[in-house]
């Protein structure tokens, strides 16, 4: 099957930064893929690539199997949905939704027929005659959706889209944007810095570093099995053990992954389980988190690690008491050095 | 710590706010109601008088007269009827010619290219305004530089059909209302690419990336997008151009054919022919222009974007 987005040895250039370092990609049509990464770290300047909105300085971008690198956005079947929402404020809700239809030179009654159409798609057919500026952060986030919808594009894009949104707004869209994808079956690329949507909604996440693709992989093996200390402390917010640390717990110097829930905390000196590893440290703080609580052990090697346990684990040990933390070997994940 | 008495009258004034706010503005308001919109209303009082015809007193009697006497005379409705429209070519000139440059200012120069630009376009204003208009009349001179300049890029003739062209032409570009046109779009140009700049500087890029995005040609874009959304600039720019056209009668003076211009008719009428009660009544024309000018922006939608 021919990949909706094909990005082959994409680099850009800005002066000597490379934001986008040679990467390869290559995205199957329906499937929600998301690009995570921190801030700079060249996620966003793929998706303008994509978008058309940006040159590369080298490789080739290929929608639907055709190189697309020197075709200008208003003539790629993608559509974008702007982290600022980009509506234009001088047009009403079914105006903006309109706009494609518009310059493409279909009908008035026709394309607000379509408008209509779209804005009943994202719940909001009651507010076409509404001007943005009436809108809510949610509402206008569905109109821009709608107006990047209704150009039926190949591939829509999707830069940040929830990331001025309250927590509460921002599960609600999560799931209503996963299941308009999964209802018109397109192919959604989906920009953002916050690992928990991505795990939670794509199919395929692609985590970027320096401009570079890290890993590259299914939200449950990127959690699970990460390959760099990058991506464990990333996507995972897991404990990196590295070092002298390392040396003390396994008797080897290779960095692992332990995720904070997979570890135990036990009195000092007691009895280890069979397979178990273990250090020891001192207790410096506990953070309250309602169900779990997180609990932050400096180790005599230095290094800080985390373990959440479900509230009320252990209520009587007090700041400072000396710990003992240990874990399953089989859930320790080796990783690559970064 | 502050000296005690300033102390007192901070904690004076904090808990109230109205008559802090007051005291601040009361200067400028007196200023703006008294100097400014009194000596106006003065000038349109004066607008209602009549002149005796015989001793050449002013009556302080109100009359539309001097109205009836400004709409009658097809000389004065000429003079009228000549600068609303330089003012209107100047203005639809001005505007064409500043918005790459205000376009270029707002979204593709470097910080120290915008710096350059800023100081270009309004480094013509340090210079008195007279010098300027009199370099203009060199400048357009029948042997002046810039007809030196088009006949050794061969386009002598160009000119010279310019000039035979009724109405506009003239015996050279001095004495013409081609050249008047010219030096006058040369000086009002900065007052239409300023707000013409900070209009589209409003104008988020994501904003046209959307539109280009969903399909929209250069074109389209700029005519359903940038066109739109700069209008507020574009009205604000051309009421500069509009109404400085109207009111200047120096320009008319020293450089263009020898027809009058309002301007120029309420500096004769006030001054040697002594007609104070008409020069205010020409003086109240450019203000009704321009108010139905703003009346018909604002039915447009060019304020909408506000």
């Amino acid at each position: 099957m021919t990949p909706a987005i094909e990005l082959a040895g994409v680099s850009r250039l800005f002066g000597a930064v490379r934001a986008l370092d040679n990467v390869s990609l290559s995205i199957a049509p329906g499937e929600f893929f998301a690009l995570l990464g921190p801030s700079g770290s060249g996620k966003t300047t793929c998706l303008r690539l994509i978008a058309g909105f940006d040159h590369p300085t080298s490789g080739k971008i290929l929608l639907d199997g055709d190189d697309v690198t020197d075709i200008p956005p208003f003539e790629r079947s993608v559509n974008t949905v702007f982290q600022d929402y980009a509506l234009f404020p001088h047009m009403d809700v079914a105006e903006n939704v309109a706009y494609g239809p518009k310059v493409q030179g279909i009908s008035a009654p026709e394309r607000r027929r379509l408008a209509l159409e779209m804005l009943e798609l994202v719940r909001l057919a009651a507010f076409a005659d509404r001007a943005p500026a009436q809108l809510s952060g949610g509402q206008k986030q569905r109109v821009a959706l709608a107006r990047a919808l209704i150009n039926k594009p190949k591939v829509l894009l999707l830069d940040e889209p929830l990331g001025a949104l309250d927590l509460r707004l921002r599960e609600e869209m999560q799931i209503e944007l996963k299941a308009i994808q999964q209802k018109i079956g397109i192919t959604f690329v989906y920009v953002t810095h916050d690992q928990g949507e991505a795990l939670s909604m794509a199919d395929r996440v692609a985590v970027f570093r320096d401009g570079r693709v890290e890993q590259l992989d299914s939200p449950r093996d990127l959690y699970e099995r990460p390959r760099t200390a990058f991506v464990a402390r990333f996507v995972g917010s897991a404990n990196v053990i590295e070092g002298e640390l390392a040396r003390r717990v396994t008797g080897g110097g290779r960095a692992f992954a332990i995720r904070a829930e997979a570890i135990e905390v036990l009195a000092p000196g007691a009895p280890l389980p069979d397979g178990a590893l273990s250090c020891e440290g001192l207790l410096e703080d506990i953070h309250y988190h309602g169900a779990t609580s997180r609990w932050h052990v400096r180790t005599d090697a230095g290094q800080t690690i985390v373990a959440v346990l479900p509230e009320g684990a252990a209520a009587a040990v007090p700041h400072g008491s000396r710990v003992r933390l240990a874990w399953s070997r089989e859930n320790i994940v080796p990783l690559a050095d970064s | 710590m502050q000296h005690p008495p300033m102390r007192a009258i901070a904690t004076f004034l904090y808990g109230r706010r109205g008559f802090y706010l007051s005291l601040l503005l009361l200067p400028p308001l007196l200023w703006l109601g008294t100097v400014y919109l009194g000596s106006l209303l003065a000038l349109l009082m004066h607008s209602f008088y009549a002149i005796d015809e015989f001793t050449a007193r002013i009556v302080p009697k109100l009359t539309l007269a001097t109205y009836r006497q400004l709409v009658s005379q097809p000389a004065h409705v000429d003079i009228v009827l000549r600068t609303l429209g330089m003012a209107v070519a100047v203005t639809l000139t001005a505007a064409v010619v500043a918005f790459p440059v205000a376009n270029y200012m707002a979204r593709y120069a470097t910080p120290r290219m915008k710096a350059f630009f800023y100081v270009g376009v309004m480094l013509p204003m340090w210079t008195s305004y007279l010098v300027k208009v009199y370099a203009w009349r060199l400048v357009l001179a029948k042997q002046g530089v810039l007809s030196w300049f088009l006949d050794q890029l061969g386009l002598a003739p160009a000119l010279d059909a310019a000039l035979q062209t009724p109405v506009i032409g003239g015996p050279s570009l001095a004495s013409s209302y081609l050249g008047m046109f010219i030096v006058f779009v040369y000086m009002w140009l900065p007052f239409m690419i300023l707000p013409l700049t900070a209009a589209l500087e409003r104008v988020p890029q994501s904003l046209l990336q959307a539109s280009a995005d969903l399909g929209a040609r250069p074109g389209q874009t700029f005519r359903n997008i940038v066109l739109p959304l700069a209008l507020p600039g574009l009205a604000a720019g051309s009421v500069f151009t509009f109404s400085l056209t109207l009111g200047d009668y120096i320009i008319p003076s020293v450089v263009g054919a020898p027809g009058y211009f309002i301007g120029m008719m309420v500096y004769q009428q006030q001054g040697t022919a002594g007609n104070l009660p008409l020069a205010a009544a020409f003086s109240v024309v450019p203000i009704i222009l321009i108010a139905i000018y703003l009346s018909l922006a604002k039915r447009l939608g060019a304020f909408d974007a506000l």
